[in-house]
């Protein structure tokens, strides 16, 4: 089997609910009490897809303004961008254009875009339609999904596909600075996506494991890039 | 150090303590917590901010990281990848230093006498008289922002503190929010700027039991306002504990770039989500000991236990461009490790204490985060990769470093040093300690001693037990609180002060004694007498002195 394994880092304002949607991922769950993010959160997820063995270091930033000039950081030799924003507040919609712009402008090499509208249980309260935000992801050529962390909708949809997009980026594009790390992954014992609990999982009340294959955890950072 | 002994025999300038000749003195040699290697940054931030105001000149620390980034540079020149890093790294981490116009803290020393007497007049009232409600001073004529303001709730906190920019903008205030207090502080900046006009600057002013404090910094002016125990310089040290938390936010750089280029400009924006950093650090200063006294609280671990963690961390994450490595519990520190000739302050550890203190979201997972350290480096960011070592999120480990590439290598130390400390159930030992509350004053077995403050100040760190009866309620250990005050600004007053002051109470007896190795502030039950507390002291001392191995850190350990 090979092994991928492929940097995601999650951008949209303050609030919209970045960590909500992480957690949920990779966590399992969702906790009304999330805090902002201060600097940056590291989560990994592992998953077996098409033959991959898929390693995703999804870096949740926060949206506070004042760490805006950090975000660089984050997002360079990233091979996915989620972009989120909240589907009650146009604001954080608007705010996705310079996110874009900013991308386009600093990073190089190819990445996966994927715009999320994020509170989509909240349909009441809706400023932002589903037309004009897919109209938006094709001309960003962007995927998009409307997402509920509370809901738990359209969450794992989205990661999916970004992963599979991924591996087609790693097929397609030689270099396209991903962690191809064949001959590491080889090696590695099979229980390689079975670490133990860490603080990570602990926060979110316990890991919930996914079906098929699908196993959540967060790792030590072993990554060998 | 035969100078402590004579200092305390020889009480200058106060009518308090004419000590009897044949009163007994501790053991000259026996400094509790004393260490002839430097631990932290020992700077007293109290002896700083007098200084700083009688030159007019406020030091500022600057250079330190770019030193380092420099140090890194040509270490990885010929890897041409890094390059990029490099850039990036510049242009996060620091910038030439802009020039400052410093505004100028004149001295009118005749004045400040006059403002001093006052508030020594003030807090030599009787000192258990709860403060009366002043004739309600209607500050502005009535509207819906002004009634606010009227308001009792927000007349009675005990203590206001505000943040404005030069031109009157409001940017924090620790009640109420900032939008309905726009008048309230275009009147501060209107006292401020008129003192200013005359080339001087406002200080403090004391109206009925409120006193008024003020300070002006890079374009901001602090303004707090008591109604507690606080001398002036004690608020004015919380005041600069205040300015430094900006200065962590935002550096110094940026914060004096941004108003250059925009005198009008909003702070709150990029300050934005760190109220609570403010609210938080504020509310730790009514509580925490440490702050006031620039010092550190150690969490009391077997030195064979605190050895090992350190140890640990030495081995583990001795990686390149790592400047500080530490582990918190509890706002205790737990161990220490810095990289060779570089120091940590009090004052910059109480921020990271801060950091940890307010934010839930690094129990969620490994965080990456920049962070300025104002005493070590006001100019620019270093890195901090925090993460919590137990289930329970009680240990966090920080790991600052001025290589913001280096997140993965610090999440592998992690991993090493989790591992480790596990198996040498070090991290139990740290639980165990924690479940235990420090120690009771009971430990001590001194009759009628209730509490105490001892901090050595060599090593810049500090003990006291835990707060048992009476103290066991928010008022009595607000009102404990407030006696440490007053006892602390009487031995460090400027203009008179005192190397040991025994004060006869309503409900208990104080000493304060302060010698070169040590500052100690004891409280009795209030029928004893001035002996009987020498002798108590004396004891006291040789009972740290036989714990501080416990309760101190005594070795100072480098990578
Ligand atoms: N109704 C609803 N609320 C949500 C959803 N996702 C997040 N929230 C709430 O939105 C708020 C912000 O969520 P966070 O996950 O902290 O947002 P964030 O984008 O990580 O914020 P920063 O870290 O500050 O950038 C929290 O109160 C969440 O409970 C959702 O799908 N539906
Ligand atoms: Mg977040």
């Amino acid at each position: 089997m090979k092994s991928l394994e492929a940097k995601v880092v999650v951008l949209g304002s303050q609030g919209v609910g970045k960590t909500s949607v992480v957690i949920r991922y990779v966590g399992g769950m969702f906790s009304k009490a999330v805090s902002p993010t201060i600097g940056a959160s590291f989560f990994t997820y592992k998953m077996t897809l098409e033959q991959y063995r898929v390693k995703l270091q999804v870096w949740d930033t926060a949206g506070q303004e004042r760490f805006r000039s950090m975000a660089p950081m984050y997002y360079r030799k990233a091979n996915a961008a989620m972009l989120m924003y909240d589907i009650t507040s146009l604001e954080s919609f608007y705010d996705i254009k310079d996110w874009v712009k900013e991308l386009k402008k600093n990073v190089d090499t190819p990445i996966v875009l994927c715009l999320l509208g994020n509170k989509s249980d909240l349909d009441s309260g809706r400023k932002v339609s589903k037309e004009d935000a897919e109209e938006y992801a094709a001309s960003i050529d962007a995927l998009f999904y409307e997402t509920s962390a509370l809901k738990n909708m359209g969450i794992e949809d989205a990661f999916l596909q970004v992963s599979k997009n991924l591996i087609n980026l790693y097929e397609t594009v030689p270099n396209s600075g991903m962690g191809g790390m064949l001959g590491h992954a080889q090696q590695a014992p099979p229980d390689i996506f079975s670490s133990g609990m860490t603080s990570g999982d602990v926060a979110a009340g316990g890991m919930k494991l996914t079906d098929g294959g699908k196993d959540s955890s967060r790792s030590d950072g072993n990554c060998p890039c | 150090m035969a100078t402590d002994h004579r200092e305390a025999e020889q009480p200058v300038n106060t009518s308090d303590s004419d000590f009897q000749e044949d009163v007994e003195f501790v053991e000259t040699n026996c400094v509790p917590g004393k260490c002839n290697s430097a631990v932290f940054d020992t700077t007293d931030e109290l002896d700083d901010l007098t200084l700083n105001l009688a030159n007019g000149v406020i030091q500022n620390h600057r250079g330190t990281i770019t030193s380092l980034i420099r140090k890194r540079a040509k270490r990885s020149n010929t890897l041409k990848d890094e390059e990029a890093d490099q850039d990036l790294a510049n242009s996060i981490a620091s910038e030439e230093a802009n020039s400052i116009e410093q505004s100028e803290l004149s001295s009118e020393l005749s004045e400040d006498e006059n403002v001093k007497n006052g508030l020594e007049d003030l807090s030599l009232q009787d000192t258990e008289s709860v403060p009366e409600e002043s004739p309600s001073v209607t500050l502005i004529p009535s509207s819906s922002e002004t009634d606010y303001v009227n308001s009792l709730e927000w007349k009675q906190q005990k203590k206001h503190i505000f943040i404005l920019s030069e031109s009157g903008k409001p940017i924090y205030s620790r009640h109420g929010s900032e939008d309905k207090l726009v008048t309230v502080m275009g009147v501060m900046q209107a006292l401020v700027s008129f003192v200013q006009d005359d080339k001087d600057n406002l200080r403090s002013i004391v109206a009925g039991d409120h006193t008024f404090v003020f300070m002006n910094r890079d374009h901001l002016t602090f303004v707090g306002v008591t109604r507690g125990r606080e001398s002036t310089q004690q608020m004015l040290l919380q005041l600069t504990y205040m300015y430094n938390q900006v200065i962590s936010v935002l550096t110094h750089s940026t914060l004096v770039r941004t108003f250059k280029q925009h005198r009008n400009f909003d702070l709150r924006r990029p300050l934005s989500g760190a109220e609570k950093f403010f609210d938080n650090l504020l509310n730790l200063m009514d509580v925490e000991p440490g702050l006031l006294l620039t010092s550190v609280r150690c969490l009391p671990l077997d030195s064979s236990v605190r050895d090992i963690v350190s140890q640990t961390i030495v081995q583990h994450a001795k990686v390149k461009d790592l400047v500080f490595a530490l582990i918190i519990a509890q706002n205790q520190l737990v161990a220490l490790v810095r990289m060779k000739r570089y120091y940590l302050h009090p004052m910059d550890l109480h921020l990271i204490i801060n950091l940890i203190n307010a934010s839930e979201s690094f129990k969620a997972a490994e965080s990456w985060t920049p962070i300025c350290l104002p005493k070590f480096d006001a100019t620019g960011f270093l890195q901090a990769y925090v993460s919590y070592l137990d289930e329970e999120c009680q240990s966090c480990l920080l790991l600052l470093s001025v290589d913001i590439e280096a997140f993965y290598t610090l999440s592998e130390c992690r991993a090493k040093i989790k591992e480790r400390l596990d198996r040498y159930n070090a991290l139990t030992a740290i639980g165990n300690s924690l479940q235990r509350h420090s120690y009771s004053v009971q430990q001590c077995s001194i009759g009628d001693l209730r509490h105490f403050l001892y901090k050595a100040r060599s090593t810049a760190q500090y003990t006291s037990p835990e707060l048992g009866p009476p103290y066991n309620t928010p008022e009595q250990q607000d009102r404990l609180f407030g006696l440490y005050h007053f006892l602390h600004d009487k031995v460090h007053s400027v203009s008179r002060p005192l190397k040991l002051l025994y004060h006869v109470g309503k409900y208990e007896t104080l000493l304060g004694w302060v010698t070169q190795g040590f500052e100690l502030y004891a409280v009795f039950g209030p029928l004893v007498t001035k002996n009987v507390a020498i002798h108590a002291v004396n004891k006291l001392l040789r009972w740290i002195k036989r714990e501080e191995d416990r309760l101190f850190i005594l070795s100072s350990v480098t990578f």
